[in-house]
């Protein structure tokens, strides 16, 4: 059934696909992680069969915001059902990324939005975005510009914890801060 | 579904199968109340290939839930052509239709695939067809011929000869397969590490659209399915995604997060040109365009929950199509225009639903706990969707009736996200 497959390798393809935000040129921190950062191959197959095929593959360092002893290593907000509201208790570890954005200029940051698995796919990366766009409102009220975060969201699609219960669901309907070049 | 059909559909399924792991399996889980019966005699000279063109007509005809196979096993001499059909032999096993044929090789190394359709009521020849294919064209030709009956006899188009896509989880592993309507072939078109969502097909086939998270965001591109080239659509700052195919295949409706909330957008399909829909508070998504491309059918949380709105493009007027319950979402159109399937949430079980455009009357059509991303089949008369059967996901079909249901699974996939593509040419 597989026919011979005409594959091509394709990592200008992904490059052409890359995300927008700029480069940390002025970033003092990172170092480029792609062991969290890539390790996503896809590849492209005509049903004719010819297709290409891509990878996109790296090797990094350990990141030093990831020191399990800052509070910056904390990256993790959960929400309540139906819920885009960061509960206080967050609001520390929101305002050390807030305050860290506004003390380094150059550095960027997404800010990914989840879901728990019930209803929709699509409509669910749209109530993610909504969760990611808040916590990126408080950031900017400590401190941090427009510029610096891009918001946006893997709705149902990267769930924590496969569960199929409230505690579960709980881990899932989250926000999770990424550094570019993490 | 008889025992020996079910049985048949096995062994076939042990032998083909072997290539895929994602094949899926189709099981009929509840029937038509009237099912026409026909008898499809086994053809003059198929047994000399590997494939049996009756019985994929058989199964394909059993699996619409609208046909009742009748055995014709003892009718002797077994007729080949219409004028060998004795009316009788047919009436007397309560048979309406019956179907006869020949595979004859010819010089050439293609087969002549004949066959007759008959209305033992009215003892005529109802229509008849000749094929010169290539042995592998065996199986289409099949689901062609099932079309022809399928349409002669409900007055319907036949969907056999058409195509599905979806999505199959593997492990970390994403594939988006597209396979024969009945499950068989499946072909990755695209495979990735990351999830991969919202596949739908451009209105001539040669299309998909789809959502990558492979660059760590939703972002849509848009395939071809004879060359597997891809091209990125939309990769703007946040989310790209709930991509939707305008009928002339020119322009995409997508959901773009680039200007804050959610909101709808058309964009050409090489990525240029985009441009805003509407400005709405809240979340707009889910485009679904109407057949004639006047109006977009889409979900919206303006009025404080998920409701289904529909947009006329000309005048920009909005009109909101959903009033019963909490959640409505993932509108889409019928192909006749006289409605929409959608999901609706009762409780914490979500559902497929039916809804008449003129009447406003809802039809709750299935009753799993986590049902949704319905697609319409381009007759109208089926609709598949995704649904959850012990934490795996499946794909079944329901009938616009709800009447016939079907269940479609993958052996060791986790299987979602279907999207019916177009009539074959």
């Amino acid at each position: 059934m597989k026919r011979m497959l005409f594959t091509v390798l394709c990592a200008t393809f992904l490059a052409a696909c890359q995300s927008t935000p700029p480069k940390d040129a002025g970033a003092p921190v990172e170092e480029r992680n792609p062991s969290a950062a890539t390790g996503t191959g896809t590849s492209t197959t005509g049903a004719g069969g010819t297709g290409v095929t891509g990878s996109a593959a790296g090797a990094g360092q350990r990141n030093p915001l990831r020191d399990p002893s800052n509070i910056l290593s904390k990256r993790i907000v959960y929400f309540d059902y139906d819920s885009y509201v960061v509960k206080d208790e967050y609001k520390p570890m929101v305002e050390a990324h807030g305050r860290y954005l506004q003390a380094n200029r150059g550095t960027r940051m997404a800010i990914q939005g989840h879901t728990d698995e019930r209803g929709s796919r699509e409509y669910n990366i749209a109530l993610g975005q909504r969760r990611a766009d808040a916590l990126k409102k408080l950031m900017i009220l400590y401190g941090a510009t427009e510029i610096q975060i891009e918001t946006v969201s893997f709705g149902k699609e990267k769930p924590k914890r496969d569960g199929h219960d409230e505690s579960s669901w709980a881990e899932n309907r989250r926000d999770e801060i990424v550094f570019v070049g993490e | 579904m008889s025992r020996s059909l079910r049985l048949f559909l096995f062994l076939l399924l042990a032998v083909v199968a072997g290539g895929s792991r994602a094949q899926l399996t189709i099981e009929i889980v509840g029937g038509g109340a009237t099912a026409i019966p026909i008898a499809i005699v086994p053809f003059a000279g198929e047994n000399a290939y590997p494939l049996s063109v009756t019985q994929i007509v058989a199964n394909d005809l059993s699996r619409s839930g609208l046909f009742k196979m009748i055995d014709g096993g003892g009718v002797n001499p077994r007729p080949a052509r219409a004028e060998d059909v004795r009316y009788a032999d047919w009436s007397a096993r309560a048979a309406d239709a019956v179907v006869v044929g020949s595979a004859t090789p010819l010089a050439d190394g293609r087969v002549e695939v004949r066959f007759f359709l008959l209305d033992v009521v009215r003892q005529s020849l109802l229509t008849g067809f000749t094929y010169a294919v290539p042995p592998s064209q065996l199986r289409a030709t099949a689901h062609r011929i099932a079309d022809v009956i399928y349409e002669k006899l409900t007055g319907d188009a036949g969907v056999f000869s058409t195509r599905i896509a979806y999505v199959a989880k593997q492990g970390a592993r994403y594939d988006l397969f597209v396979a024969e309507a009945d499950g068989f072939n499946p072909q990755s078109v695209v495979s990735s590490n990351e999830p991969l969502l919202s596949p739908v097909w451009s209105r001539d086939g040669t299309r998909i659209a789809y959502v990558s998270l492979e660059n760590k965001k939703p972002v849509i591109y848009v395939q071809s399915l004879q060359s597997g080239a891809r091209q990125v659509v939309a990769n703007f700052r946040g989310s790209n995604s709930a991509p939707a195919w305008s009928p002339d295949g020119g322009r995409l409706a997508v959901t773009l997060s680039k200007d804050g909330a959610s909101q709808l957008y058309l964009i050409n399909t090489d990525g240029s040109g985009v441009a805003r829909v509407m400005n709405s508070p809240g979340i707009d998504t889910e485009a679904n365009f109407a057949p004639d491309g006047r109006s977009i059918l889409f979900t919206s949380d303006r009025g404080g929950s998920p409701q289904i709105y529909r947009l006329t493009l000309a005048s920009g007027a909005v009109e909101r199509m959903t009033y019963e319950g909490s959640y409505n979402v993932s509108p889409r159109h019928l192909p006749d225009n006289k409605g929409f399937v959608f999901v609706r949430r009762d409780g914490s079980r979500f559902n497929i639903a039916i809804q008449d455009f003129a009447t406003r009357q809802v039809q709750v059509l299935t009753q799993g706990a986590l049902d949704e991303s319905p697609s319409v089949a381009p007759n109208g008369k089926l609709i598949i969707y995704a649904s959850e059967v012990g934490g795996r996901g499946i794909l079944a079909a329901v009938s616009s009736d709800g009447r016939v249901k079907q269940r479609l699974t993958a052996a060791t996939s986790d299987v979602r996200e279907p999207a019916w593509g177009p009539l074959a040419k």
